[in-house]
C-alpha cells in the first residue's frame, strides 16, 4: 500500500477521464432512450455502449489502482459522520462505475443486441436472450443511474463546500492546478 | 373455364414433375434471419409461413418449392423494431403482406449440397434468388437446411433514412430449416 498527501497522477487522470465520459454517457443515455426508433437512435445506442464499455475498462483500472494505494487522509477537522458519509459515497461510486456498465452490458445481451466494441470487437454475451430479463435489467440500469446521479451531486457539492467554505485544499488533491503552493 | 384451365394446368404440372409436394411440418420448420445493425448481428424470425416443397433425394433436380411468408408475423428482435418493419419504408405489410419464393430449378452441388434457383417477390419486386441447402434423411423425415444472403435494398426494404447501410447493412442472412415428411 502506498499513501501520499495527494492522489497519484494515475488516480487523478483516471478520475477525470471517467468523470468526463460519464458526463457524456449519462445525458446520451437519457436522450437516446426517448427517441423513436431511427438510424440515429441505433447509432447513438452504439456510441453509448462503446462509451460505457470504455468507462468500465477505466473503472477496472481505477479499482486496481485503489487496491494498491490508500487515498490521502481526510482533514483532521472533519467530523465522524462526515468521514463515514465520505467513505460511503466513495465506495458506492466505485461500485456504481462497475455495476452500471455491467448492467448495460447484461441488458444488451438479454435483449438480444450484442455489444460490438467500436463496431469491431464483439464482447461475449454473458447471458442468453431473455426479453423479460432484459426489461428488468433496463430498469436496473436506469435505477442505478439515478442512484449515481444523486451521489455525484452530493460528491460535487461536498467537493465545492471543501473548496469554497472549508478551504481545506481537498479539491486540489484531485485537481492539482488549484494547489498554488505545492505545484508539482 | 378459367377454373378448369387452372385445374388442368395444376394437374399437368404435377404430372410433369411426377412427385407430390411433401408435407412440410410447419411447427418444426423455421425461417430466421440475421441483420447487421451498426455491425451488431441481430436475429429475427418469421412466425408464420406456408411451404410446399417436393424433393426426392434421389432426383433433386425434379424438386420444387413454393414458400410464402406472412411478413406481419415478423419478430425482428424488439417491439419497437416489429412495429417499425411493418411500416411503409420497410415491408409495408398492409399493401404487401407476403414474401413469395418460387423455385425454378434445383441443382446438385455434390456431397449432399444443393442449390435452389428461383424468384423471390417482396414488396412488389421480383428478383432472382439462389438458396444453397443441404438435405438430410432422418427417422422418416427429410431435413432441408440452408442459408443465403439477401440484399434488402434490391426490394426497397428499409428505404428513406433507413437506406443508410452503415447503420443497417444491405445484406441480410436468411436461414431456413424445413422438416418434410
Ligand atoms: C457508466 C456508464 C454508463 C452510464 C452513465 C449509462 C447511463 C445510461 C442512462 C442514464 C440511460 C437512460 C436510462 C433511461 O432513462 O432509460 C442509459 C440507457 C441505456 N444504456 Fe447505459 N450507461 C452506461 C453504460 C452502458 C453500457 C456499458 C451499456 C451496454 C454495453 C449500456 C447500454 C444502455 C442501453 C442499451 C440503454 C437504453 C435502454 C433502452 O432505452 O432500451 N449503458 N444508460
Amino acid at each position: 500500500m502506498t499513501t501520499s498527501a495527494r492522489y497519484t497522477f494515475t488516480a487523478i487522470r483516471l478520475h477525470w477521464l471517467i468523470a468526463f465520459l460519464i458526463f457524456a454517457a449519462f445525458p446520451l443515455g437519457l436522450y437516446m432512450s426517448d427517441l423513436e426508433l431511427s438510424p440515429l437512435k441505433l447509432q447513438l445506442i452504439s456510441y453509448h455502449k462503446w462509451l460505457g464499455v470504455t468507462i468500465f475498462l477505466l473503472a477496472v483500472a481505477r479499482l486496481a489502482w485503489r487496491a494498491k494505494h490508500t487515498p490521502p487522509p481526510l482533514p483532521e477537522a472533519m467530523l465522524a459522520w462526515q468521514r463515514t458519509a465520505t467513505h460511503a459515497v466513495h465506495h458506492l461510486l466505485y461500485l456504481l462505475i462497475i455495476a452500471i456498465p455491467l448492467s448495460g452490458w447484461l441488458m444488451s445481451s438479454a435483449k438480444g443486441f450484442q455489444t460490438v466494441y467500436f463496431g469491431v470487437l464483439p464482447l461475449p454475451d454473458l447471458i442468453g436472450k431473455d426479453k423479460a430479463l432484459g426489461d428488468i435489467l433496463k430498469e436496473v440500469h436506469e435505477l442505478l443511474n439515478y442512484g449515481m446521479l444523486g451521489l455525484v451531486i452530493a460528491h460535487v457539492g461536498a467537493a465545492l463546500k471543501h473548496h469554497f467554505i472549508d478551504r481545506d485544499g481537498i479539491l486540489a488533491r484531485m485537481l492539482p492546478f488549484l494547489d498554488k503552493e505545492n505545484r508539482p | 373455364m378459367i377454373r378448369l384451365l387452372a385445374i388442368l394446368s395444376l394437374l399437368s404440372s404435377s404430372f410433369a414433375y411426377g412427385a407430390e409436394l411433401s408435407a412440410v411440418q410447419l411447427d418444426k420448420s423455421t425461417i430466421a434471419f440475421v441483420s447487421r445493425q451498426m455491425n451488431v448481428p441481430v436475429e429475427g424470425i418469421f412466425q408464420q409461413f406456408s411451404a410446399q416443397i417436393s424433393i426426392d433425394p434421389a432426383r433433386p433436380e425434379a424438386g420444387r418449392a413454393r414458400i410464402e411468408i406472412d411478413l406481419a408475423s415478423i419478430d425482428a428482435g424488439s417491439t419497437d423494431a416489429n412495429d417499425e418493419v411493418k411500416g411503409k419504408s420497410w415491408f409495408n405489410t398492409r399493401e404487401f403482406p407476403k414474401a413469395v419464393f418460387v423455385s425454378s430449378t434445383v441443382k446438385s452441388l455434390g456431397s449432399g449440397r444443393f442449390e435452389a434457383l428461383g424468384k423471390m417477390t417482396i414488396k412488389g419486386k421480383t428478383q432472382e434468388a439462389r438458396a444453397p441447402f443441404t438435405l438430410k434423411q432422418e427417422k422418416g423425415v427429410l431435413i432441408l437446411d440452408g442459408t443465403f444472403p439477401l440484399k434488402r435494398l434490391a426490394y426497397d426494404i428499409g428505404s428513406g433514412v433507413w437506406s443508410d447501410t452503415s447503420v443497417v447493412a444491405d445484406e441480410v442472412l436468411i436461414k431456413f430449416h424445413f422438416v418434410l415428411k
